[in-house]
């Protein structure tokens, strides 16, 4: 049976365990704090947590405040908001000014599920990538969560790590964790999937059907989505005869998009997106919208099997 | 309290002295906002020379008293006065907006005594909020100042800020309303009606002291009232003429955003003597 946990809860967790190891840890929530479980270090830390109510565009300049005090400053809230409500809080108050603010944003993507479009963050990489100074994690499982909170915890700067709502599945294996490096999960020569996130179990899954019908495909966890490892993917560009990106996000702006700019510049080759194209999501179980939307296990083996032939 | 008039009339000649900088500035950069630099001067003037507990050598003394212009457009004034007090050297002023200059065009944290960037307007309130939370953290006895344009205070996040502000009980935090009556577009008051303002913070928690801020002492003395306050964060309401100070440039809305030229400059100054 394949451990299957919730990377909010290790969010709340590690953060319990940073507020121990430093004085200097501040959380801020926006009437959120039960769903990103940054509830878990304001019933131990009360003194240095701080809820804003519905008021995200505030919370993100409040956090400049903080971290020109020399707080080292998270800030939960969901993806939708924390990257489009407040787009220019983040801009100019923390990325402009460098500060040690760390976004840590739930709820990304359709596996949202029934709430519908409004609250399924699918511009949210391409929103902070454009922004100078920020570094993007997207951990694809529980225990990276944990590496991801940490790195950023330890990286002076501002981050954005995006967290899915459901159980995911951990992914054994993965080796060490590195900021900014990329994580070989399986070897191949054929075609390489890169993919993040909740993605990246559906890409082993992909990965074994299709070592059962006689193909061999790389696959590339890439965690950190800035700094990219540009390496790790220009050597499978070398490699291999094609490049299937899988990511729950508009194919403009996001992990496809960064893929793209670094092959299309240094060794163009055949890039398939797998994401979701000039289209709002909607309401419905995260599985069924998987489908829906084209980001099974299923369609990765189909791209990957279409570059083959 | 009562202020000597040695006191108050050294203030004036040095919010004199800062227009003067402001002028030459703006002049030499060839674009800026002059009338609202001139409008805030004597509210910041007397703040960095009788009221900020601070240290111009020592920047980042972590127990200093904390200034934001949330306002960033008005930067010249800001500039201008931290050079005076020593937190750099005065002919760096006319390098402003040049490109390599740590003066940058609005707020930037390159320039010694500048804590945060602004510009962006509506931030600067909130920003002031995480410094005054980050005093409580750390039980330090500093103070926050924050100051506020009267156009900008039509941005939604400065109504989500004053809420929190007031809910987190921040009386070590002081905002300062440079309320002169004018936006780019024209009036306040028919651009969009900020009426009834004293209320409107009022209502939001917040202590409020009237002031025409151009009269040392009553700025003085309402620096001084906000310190006695407690339970509650502070704002101080101050009436200005957008442009104080050159007859030619008070409440001419055109001079929000535009530089003198030089023959304004040398009229400015004259009557700046």
């Amino acid at each position: 049976m394949v451990e299957q946990l919730y990377q909010r809860d290790i969010y709340g967790k590690t953060l319990i365990e940073l507020g121990k190891q430093n004085k200097d840890i501040v959380v801020l929530d926006a009437d959120l704090s039960s769903s990103t479980r940054t509830g878990f270090f304001a019933k131990e830390f009360p003194e240095r947590f701080f809820n804003f109510g519905v008021a995200e565009q505030n919370m993100m300049a409040t956090a400049a405040g903080l971290a020109s005090c020399g707080k080292t400053v998270f800030v939960s809230t969901f993806a939708i908001f924390a990257t489009g409500r407040a787009w220019d809080q983040v801009r100019n108050s923390i990325c402009y000014n460098n500060f040690n603010i760390k976004i840590v944003a739930s709820h990304a993507g359709l596996s949202v599920g029934p709430d519908g479009a409004s609250h399924q963050a699918l511009e949210d990489i391409a929103l902070m990538r454009v922004i100078p100074n920020m570094n993007i994690i997207i951990p694809c499982d529980g225990p990276q969560t944990r590496d991801a909170v940490m790195a950023a915890a330890h990286t002076a700067g501002p981050f954005y790590i995006r967290l899915s709502r459901p159980k995911v599945p951990t992914i054994e294996n993965k080796g060490d964790f590195k900021l900014g490096k990329a994580q070989v999960l399986t070897q191949g020569e054929g075609v390489t999937i890169i993919a993040c996130g909740i993605m990246v179990s559906e890409a082993l899954a992909a990965v074994k059907n299709l070592l059962e019908k006689g193909v061999k495909a790389r696959l590339i966890n890439i965690h950190t989505i800035r700094p990219l490892d540009s390496q790790t993917v220009l050597k499978a560009a070398r490699e291999t005869r094609g490049i299937v990106v899988c990511e729950e996000h508009m194919v403009i702006g996001g992990l496809s998009s960064a893929v793209d700019e670094i092959v299309a510049e240094n060794h163009p080759i055949k890039v398939v997106r797998l994401g979701i194209k000039n289209r709002f999501g909607q309401s419905g179980e995260p599985a069924d919208l998987m489908k829906e939307y084209n980001l099974t296990s299923a369609d990765i083996e189909k791209a990957v099997l279409a570059i083959v032939s | 309290m009562q202020y000597t008039d040695t006191q108050i009339k050294e203030l004036e000649n040095k919010a004199k002295q800062i227009r003067r900088l402001i002028i030459q500035m703006l002049a030499q950069a060839g674009s800026g906002h002059p009338g609202g630099s001139l409008s805030a001067t004597d509210l910041i003037t007397a703040l960095y020379f009788s009221v900020l507990r601070h240290n111009p050598k020592d920047p980042e003394w972590p127990d200093r008293d904390r200034f934001h212009m949330s306002k960033g457009h008005c930067c010249p004034l800001w500039y201008a006065v931290l050079a005076e007090t020593g937190y750099f050297s005065k002919d760096k002023l006319l390098t402003l907006r040049k490109m390599g200059s740590m003066l940058q065009g609005h707020p930037d944290r390159r320039t010694p005594g500048v804590d945060a960037a602004s510009g962006s307007l509506g931030q600067g309130l909130s920003v002031a909020l995480g410094m005054g939370l980050a005093a409580k953290i750390d039980k330090r006895d500093y103070r926050i100042y924050v100051l506020l344009g009267d156009g900008e205070i039509q941005e939604g996040n400065v109504w989500e800020a004053a809420m929190a502000c007031s809910h987190y009980k921040c009386d070590n935090l002081c905002a300062i309303l440079d309320y002169n009556g004018f936006q780019i577009d024209g009036k306040i008051k028919d651009i969009m009606n900020l009426e009834p303002v004293v209320a409107k913070w009022q209502a939001f928690g917040w202590h409020t002291i009237e002031i025409d801020g151009h009269n040392m002492e009553q700025i003085l003395s309402a620096y001084a009232e906000t310190k006695t306050i407690k339970g509650k964060p502070s704002i101080i309401i101050a009436h200005t003429i957008k442009g104080k100070g050159v007859s030619f440039m008070e409440n001419v809305v055109d001079f929000h955003g535009r530089a003198p030229t030089k023959e304004e400059a040398e009229k400015a100054l004259k009557e700046l003597e």
